[in-house]
């Protein structure tokens, strides 16, 4: 089976998101050849050195994703705290300080939408724990476009609704735990068109 | 060629309809944010696809204002990011107090929260009376608002944290009026601040100020339109004016960027420089 290549993972993730993301992130080899996106919701107040905190135990560098910045290949971006996270035609970073989305900002949806407008089939996106239904949308935007998406398994989700609500809509190719979820990034990601 | 890739061409004819019918012109705006806000309000005029608001845009130009409105959607807050504005008070405000009159323009107004909360902090630092804040945004429903200067209480209420966050002595409350669940501001701060309609793609300098305060609207622009908006901004200050971006915002990619210094990298807050672009 052949998938058109992959070019960018983007995750989401919210309530129990952190801890999820320290299993995920440094699972991924350190030759990891695409560009790594995350949109975690914060309450606000919380620390805002959310890259630092990634960072430990990642061999892959964690930064905030800056306005105009270019996507780098190895690198995980992550969104900045209260700004939606867009992603322009030539593939740099553009925020957004427009209201909420589903009571947030970041907003999950926006950043997977507009991955998928960008890259079409070529999004991988992951969607983890949380307690709202963020990110529901934005999956079945990458579905559209003929993007893969994995869902953590509910049933190991420290929040579930946020996964549950997500494959109620149908899209997911494989609902997975976490530590298969990493297996399964890096064979898509890794192996496929190497 | 997917749903997808035919919007991308809408919006391209979109954008071209509403500068050459309307002389607005947002090719320079970020392309993901303009896609979003375009597609967006194709629910309030009842149509499906982009393309059929072609005909509105050109034909209908009773609609234009609210087009324009949702192009620009006017978010802010009073005292957003609370250690901008204590920084402001602390690293900004004694430079200020050292000009016998001040002018301060604030680009991208919205619905008048940020000027207003300038005005506050230079009331509880002294300055007000000195001070005349010009209040600038291209969204007119916005300006109407911010020109009546009244909020829900209860936002008040939630802003009053910020407030406090920021440095501010009074409870915020007192800055207002407040009747039927809304507040009012202030005469007293309401008579320092002028709201005036300007559109930064288009329009030039209109006077020459000591800073200028300009936070989450460049963040709309391309660099191209970046640029044009900090050599703006270089010419409107006087030397060592400031300028005061939001906080993720950076000048380092624009050329016009070279005329300004760093005061507080962190917090993006700069300084006119002697030397030209
Ligand atoms: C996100 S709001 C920022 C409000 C406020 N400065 C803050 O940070 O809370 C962006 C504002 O920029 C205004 N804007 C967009 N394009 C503009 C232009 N070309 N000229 C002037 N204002 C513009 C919009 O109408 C909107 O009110």
């Amino acid at each position: 089976m052949t998938h058109h290549p992959l070019e960018v993972v983007v995750i989401g993730c919210s309530a129990g998101g952190i801890e999820a993301l320290h299993t995920l992130l440094p699972a991924l080899p350190p030759d990891f050849p695409l560009p790594v996106v995350v949109v975690i919701h914060l309450s606000s107040g919380a620390p805002t050195l959310l890259p630092q905190v990634l960072q430990t135990g990642c061999t892959l560098p964690v930064i905030e994703a800056e306005e105009r910045q270019p996507l780098r290949p190895g690198c995980i971006h992550v969104a900045a705290p209260d700004y939606h996270l867009l992603i322009e035609p030539d593939h740099t970073f553009a925020l957004s300080a427009d209201a909420k989305v589903n009571n947030s900002r970041p907003a999950i949806d926006l950043t997977f939408i507009s991955a998928a407008e960008v890259w079409g089939a070529g999004v991988l996106a992951i969607l983890l724990t949380g307690a709202s239904a963020d990110g529901a949308r934005g999956m079945q935007a990458v579905k559209a476009r003929g993007g893969i998406c994995i869902v953590q398994d509910p049933a190991t989700a420290q929040a579930p609704a946020m996964p549950a609500a997500a494959i109620a809509t149908g899209v997911a190719d494989h609902i997975a735990k976490l530590d298969e979820i990493t297996g399964i990034v890096v064979s898509l990601c890794c192996i496929s068109d190497r | 060629m997917d749903k997808s890739d035919i919007e991308t061409i809408e919006i391209d004819l979109f954008v071209e309809a509403m500068a050459r019918r309307h002389g607005y012109d947002f090719r320079h705006y970020a392309k993901a944010s303009l896609r979003r806000r375009v597609a967006g309000m194709l629910d309030a005029l009842g149509c499906t696809t982009v393309a059929e608001m072609l005909p509105l845009i050109l034909h209908q130009p009773e609609l234009l204002p609210s087009i324009l409105s949702n192009l620009s959607v006017p978010v802010t807050e009073m005292f957003r990011d609370p250690p901008v504005f204590k920084a402001l008070r602390t690293e900004v405000i004694p430079v200020l107090a050292t000009y016998p009159r001040l002018n301060i323009w604030q680009a991208g107004c919205a619905t008048g929260e940020e000027a207003y909360s300038l005005a506050i902090l230079l009331a509880e630092t002294g300055l007000l009376e000195r001070s005349q804040i010009y209040a600038t945004d291209i969204n007119d429903a916005a300006l109407a608002k911010a020109e009546e200067g009244i909020y829900p209480a209860e936002i008040i209420t939630k802003y009053a944290e910020s407030h406090r966050l920021a440095g501010g002595s009074l409870d915020l409350q007192s800055y207002f009026s407040m009747a039927y669940g809304f507040g009012k501001i202030d005469p007293a701060i309401r008579a320092h601040v002028s709201f005036a309609h300007h559109n930064l793609v288009a329009d030039g300098v209109f006077c020459e100020v000591n800073m200028i305060v300009c936070r989450n609207v460049m963040i709309y622009f391309d660099t191209l339109l970046q640029n044009r908006v900090l050599d703006l901004f270089g010419q409107s200050l006087v030397r060592n004016g400031f300028l005061c971006l939001g906080s993720r915002e950076n000048v380092a990619f624009a050329a016009a960027g070279r005329q300004f210094a760093t005061v507080n990298k962190i917090l993006r807050i700069y300084k006119k420089t002697g030397g030209e672009a």
